[in-house]
C-alpha cells in the first residue's frame, strides 16, 4: 500500500426506501485502477455510484473517497447555453479548461451548439467531458457508453486509459463492455 | 460564488423568465383601478396595500423555476461533489433571484404607482418599503421553491406555503405606506426581511440537501 487510495469501501449497506440492496461491500481503489460495477436491473448500482459520490449516505459502513466526478443519467448542463460555454462554467469551478477534453471527445465541432440542440449520443459525450475536464482522480460513470456509437465508445476508451495512466481511477456501472483494461468486477444482487 | 451568482442571473434574463413577474405586478396594478372605480382620493387610500398584495403574488411566481429545475438536471449534485456547500448554493440563489426581481419591481412600482395615484410622499414610502422588504419575498421565494422542489404537481402548494408566511411583509409593508413610519414600522419590515433572508438561506439548504434522497 504506497499510493493512497481514491477510494475505499469497508463493509458499506446500501438501503433504498427500506429495500435492502447490498450489504457489506469491500472495495478498494488504488491510482490506475478500474472496477465494473455488474448486476441485474435495480441491484443498486446507481445507488452504490452515488453513495461513492458521498450524494447517499450508506445503511452502514464507510466510504473514503477523494475528489469525485460522476456521470449519471443527469447531463447537469444549462440547456440554452452553448456547449463549449456550459462546458467552461464546470471547468472555471475546477480550475480547469474544457478544451482538451471536448476535443478528446470528439466534440471540438459542437462548442457553439446550444446544449438543448445536442442529439442523445452527443449529449454523452458532453457528460463524460464534463468528467474528463473536472481534472478529479476519481471518475464515477453510471452507463457511460448508453447512446454511445463506436467511435464515442473508442474514445471513452481511450479517455478512461488515459486518466488511468495518469493516475486516476474509475468505478463504472455497465451492461456493456467498456474497454477497460484489467477492470476488476464487482457484482451485485 | 461570483460564477454561481452570475449564472442565476442569466438563468433569470433567459427567455425573459425575470420579466414575468414584473408583467404581473403592473397588470394587477391596471386592474384595481377597474375594480374599485376611478375614485381618485380612494385610489390613493388603498393603492399602497394593493401593490404590496401584486408584489406578494408576483412573488410567487418565479417558484417552480428556481430550484426545481437544477435538482432535475442534476446540477445540484454536480456542485455537492465539488464541495460547494447547500447553503452557498441557496445563498446565491437569493443574491440572484433579488437582484433580478427586487431592483426591477421597485422600477415597476412607479408607473403602477401613477396608476393608484399615489402621491409622491407616499411613492417614497412604497420604495423604500420595498427596498426593505424585497429581500424577504424572494428569501420566501427561494425556501418555499427548494421546499417543493421534486414534488409532482407542487404549484398548488406553494402558494399555501408562502402567503401565510408573508403575512408579516405585508403588514408592515403596507402599514408603512399607509401610515407613514408609525411604530417603528420599517425597522419591524426590516427585522422580517432579515430574519427571512437568514432563515430561507439554512431552510432551502437543508431541503436540497432532504430532496436527494
Amino acid at each position: 500500500m504506497s499510493a493512497p487510495a481514491l477510494l475505499r469501501l469497508e463493509g458499506v449497506t446500501g438501503r433504498r426506501g427500506g429495500r435492502l440492496l447490498f450489504e457489506g461491500l469491500e472495495l478498494v481503489l488504488a491510482p490506475g485502477d478500474a472496477a465494473i460495477v455488474t448486476g441485474p436491473n435495480g441491484a443498486g448500482k446507481s445507488s452504490l455510484l452515488r453513495i461513492c459520490a458521498g450524494l447517499l449516505r450508506p445503511a452502514a459502513g464507510k466510504v473514503d473517497a477523494g475528489g469525485c466526478a460522476l456521470a449519471d443519467e443527469h447531463l447537469a448542463l444549462d440547456e440554452r447555453q452553448r456547449l463549449g460555454d456550459a462546458l467552461a462554467f464546470w471547468a472555471r469551478l475546477d480550475g480547469a479548461d474544457a478544451g482538451p477534453a471536448m476535443a478528446a471527445m470528439g466534440l471540438a465541432h459542437l462548442a457553439d451548439v446550444p446544449v438543448r440542440m445536442l442529439s442523445t449520443g452527443q449529449r454523452r459525450r458532453a457528460m463524460l467531458a464534463r468528467v474528463a475536464a473536472s481534472g478529479a482522480p476519481l471518475w464515477l460513470l453510471d452507463e457511460p457508453a448508453n447512446g454511445l456509437d463506436a467511435e464515442g465508445r473508442e474514445r471513452l476508451a481511450a479517455a478512461a486509459a488515459a486518466h488511468r495512466a495518469k493516475g486516476g481511477a474509475i468505478l463504472a456501472a455497465s451492461h456493456q463492455p467498456l474497454g477497460l483494461d484489467g477492470a476488476r468486477t464487482l457484482a451485485l444482487g | 460564488m461570483r460564477a454561481l451568482v452570475w449564472r442565476e442571473l442569466r438563468q433569470s434574463a433567459a427567455g425573459g423568465a425575470a420579466l414575468l413577474p414584473l408583467v404581473f405586478f403592473l397588470l394587477v396594478a391596471t386592474l384595481f383601478p377597474f375594480a374599485v372605480g376611478p375614485d381618485g382620493p380612494l385610489l390613493a387610500r388603498t393603492g399602497g396595500g394593493a401593490l404590496w398584495m401584486a408584489a406578494l403574488l408576483a412573488a410567487l411566481l418565479p417558484v417552480d423555476r428556481l430550484v426545481e429545475p437544477d435538482r432535475a438536471a442534476g446540477m445540484l449534485d454536480q456542485l455537492a461533489l465539488r464541495g460547494v456547500s447547500e447553503e452557498a448554493v441557496a445563498l446565491a440563489k437569493l443574491v440572484g433571484h433579488w437582484l433580478s426581481f427586487g431592483p426591477p419591481l421597485m422600477i415597476a412600482a412607479l408607473p403602477a404607482a401613477a396608476l393608484m395615484r399615489l402621491p409622491q410622499e407616499v411613492l417614497f414610502r412604497l420604495e423604500l418599503g420595498l427596498l426593505v422588504g424585497t429581500p424577504g419575498l424572494a428569501a420566501l421565494t427561494l425556501g418555499v421553491a427548494a421546499l417543493t422542489a421534486g414534488l409532482r404537481r407542487g404549484g398548488a402548494l406553494t402558494g399555501l406555503l408562502m402567503l401565510p408566511l408573508a403575512v408579516p411583509l405585508l403588514i408592515f409593508g403596507a402599514g408603512l405606506v399607509e401610515r407613514g413610519n408609525q411604530a417603528g414600522a420599517l425597522q419591524l419590515l426590516g427585522a422580517v426581511s432579515l430574519l427571512l433572508v437568514a432563515g430561507a438561506t439554512f431552510v432551502a439548504g437543508a431541503a436540497i440537501r432532504a430532496g436527494r434522497d
